[in-house]
């Protein structure tokens, strides 16, 4: 992008709506900081609802628009939130966001609402959207805030989709609901460990392992 | 900073009215959807009782769903004795779809509401009879489409709210369900027995006969579940098929 900002990102007359700062809001969940990876957040919903892509699917793009939308609210009152009750002030905004999404898929896709059931609401407690708005959105503008929050999102969507892509290959034999093998005619016999909450442990752990040895991160 | 008690108390006043107020209109404006949403899921499941239409429901769209409903079932609500029930608490018509049976669960066997689905197709009548109980976790319910005599399963369609996956949520699947198809529900001596979930899978059909059914591998608890559900509603019912049924079939024959 633009090379000013490149060097001095201090001067930060007219920033380029992606420049490279911003752009790592992004990029940096994706992979070296990984909200489920990484930080182990969110861990209940990763193994809850990824049997199957296809609600995963929904979860995914339900949180990530939680994340954006609580993240661009919260810092957009940021300078009037007090900061006694910043917790319940950011409770109340997830709450009524996550609601929303819940009535929505209601209203409008029945059976996902059925399948995912107390998982939306669930959302409210997922660590990923308190932790983002606490750690970012209480002190950062508006803007950035919003790509914050599609990082995280991002990153949360890939692993607990990728999750969901083994234990739904691995467990029903499907891709998306799409029953792969009984199509290429192969008789695929379906383990049943993969559809339990066992299965998502060992798929995530397996992502993890795979993950740290490319990128070296060790706990500490 | 440190703000003063009387802004924070203004503050989590205003913030509470303008989210409080998205929330409820919201409420209003999606309502309408959501209650055909689940009037559409209701019938789908009282329909998906019966194997055939479960197979035509595959890729229905909603108003060809409605319409199927519309033309195959009839509705009836009747209470414990088997005496009809035309209006409802707030006396306007009765609506055996809108009954909620979860509702009518915590209620005394006496003060329920029963409602009957009557599914009449190419000359084949069946009732279909909603039931509801506990699984292992959480609720399970489904509903039950029994013979004229009140003898035979023609089908049946199970739901769950908690069941483990794998394991006792199968009783969702179709080839669990079709285990049900054509059992009785009376023994020898007809008596009511309902049919029974065995324990184990894969059972030598010596071990199954008429009142029988083959267990979920490693879901007996659920099983136990579905069985009680089964025998106590339908028990239920058998004051409804005793009066209305058996005794009102030659009646209705003249029609």
């Amino acid at each position: 992008m633009s090379t000013e900002t490149l060097e001095a990102p201090v001067v930060k007359k007219k920033e380029a709506l992606l420049s490279k700062r911003r752009k790592k809001f992004v990029t940096d969940p994706l992979n070296d900081d990984n909200p489920v990876t990484v930080q182990v957040l969110g861990i209940c919903s990763a193994l809850a609802v990824t049997t199957q892509m296809k609600p995963t699917f929904i979860m995914a793009v339900s949180v990530i628009f939680v994340l954006i939308a609580s993240n661009l609210t919260i810092s957009l009152m940021r300078n009037l939130v007090p900061g006694r009750i910043r917790i319940i002030v950011q409770l109340a905004v997830v709450a009524t966001l996550v609601t929303l999404v819940s009535e929505v898929l209601k209203a409008y896709s029945y059976d996902m609402y059925k399948t995912l059931s107390v998982f939306i609401g669930l959302i409210i407690t997922n660590c990923i959207v308190m932790g983002r708005l606490e750690a970012f959105a209480l002190g950062n503008k508006p803007y950035d805030s919003v790509l914050d929050g599609l990082g995280s999102g991002l990153g949360y969507s890939w692993i607990i989709l990728a999750v969901a892509f083994f234990r739904e290959i691995l467990g029903s034999g499907k891709v998306f609901g799409y029953a792969l093998f009984d199509e290429m005619g192969i008789d695929f016999t379906t383990n049943g460990l993969m559809v339990t909450p066992v299965g998502a442990f060992i798929v995530l752990g397996f992502i993890i392992w795979v993950q740290r040895t490319k990128t070296g991160y060790v706990e500490h | 900073m440190q703000q003063s008690n009387s802004y924070i108390i203004i503050f989590a006043l205003v913030l509470t009215v303008i989210l409080g107020g998205l929330l409820s209109g919201v409420a209003q404006v999606l309502g309408p959807t959501q209650k055909k949403a689940i009037d559409l899921d209701t019938k789908k499941q009282i329909l998906g009782a019966i194997p055939s239409e479960k197979l035509a429901l595959e890729g229905m769209e909603a108003d060809a769903v409605l319409d199927r409903y519309k033309a195959v079932i009839t509705s009836v609500v009747t209470d414990y004795e088997g005496n009809l029930i035309d209006t409802n608490e707030k006396g306007g018509p009765m609506v055996a779809e809108e009954v909620n049976i979860e509702k009518n669960y915590k209620k005394a066997l006496e003060d329920r509401q029963y409602p009957v689905f009557k599914y009449t197709s190419g000359g084949e009548t069946t009732y279909i009879l909603p039931t509801f109980g506990a699984g292992l976790w959480d609720a399970i319910w489904g509903f039950v489409a029994v013979s004229e005599d009140f003898t035979t399963v023609k089908g049946i369609s199970l739901a769950h709210r908690g069941e483990t996956p794998g394991l006792g949520a199968r009783i969702t699947e179709t080839e669990v369900q079709a285990r049900y198809v054509n059992k009785s529900i009376v023994d020898a001596s007809g008596e009511l027995v309902a049919i029974t979930m065995i324990k184990g899978e894969k059972n030598p059909e010596s071990k199954l006969g008429p009142t029988k059914v083959d267990g979920m591998a490693g879901a007996t608890l659920t099983a136990v579940g579905v069985n009680k559900m089964l025998l106590a509603y339908l028990d239920c019912y058998k004051n409804y098929f005793e009066k209305n049924v058996k005794g009102a079939s030659a009646l209705s024959m003249n029609q």
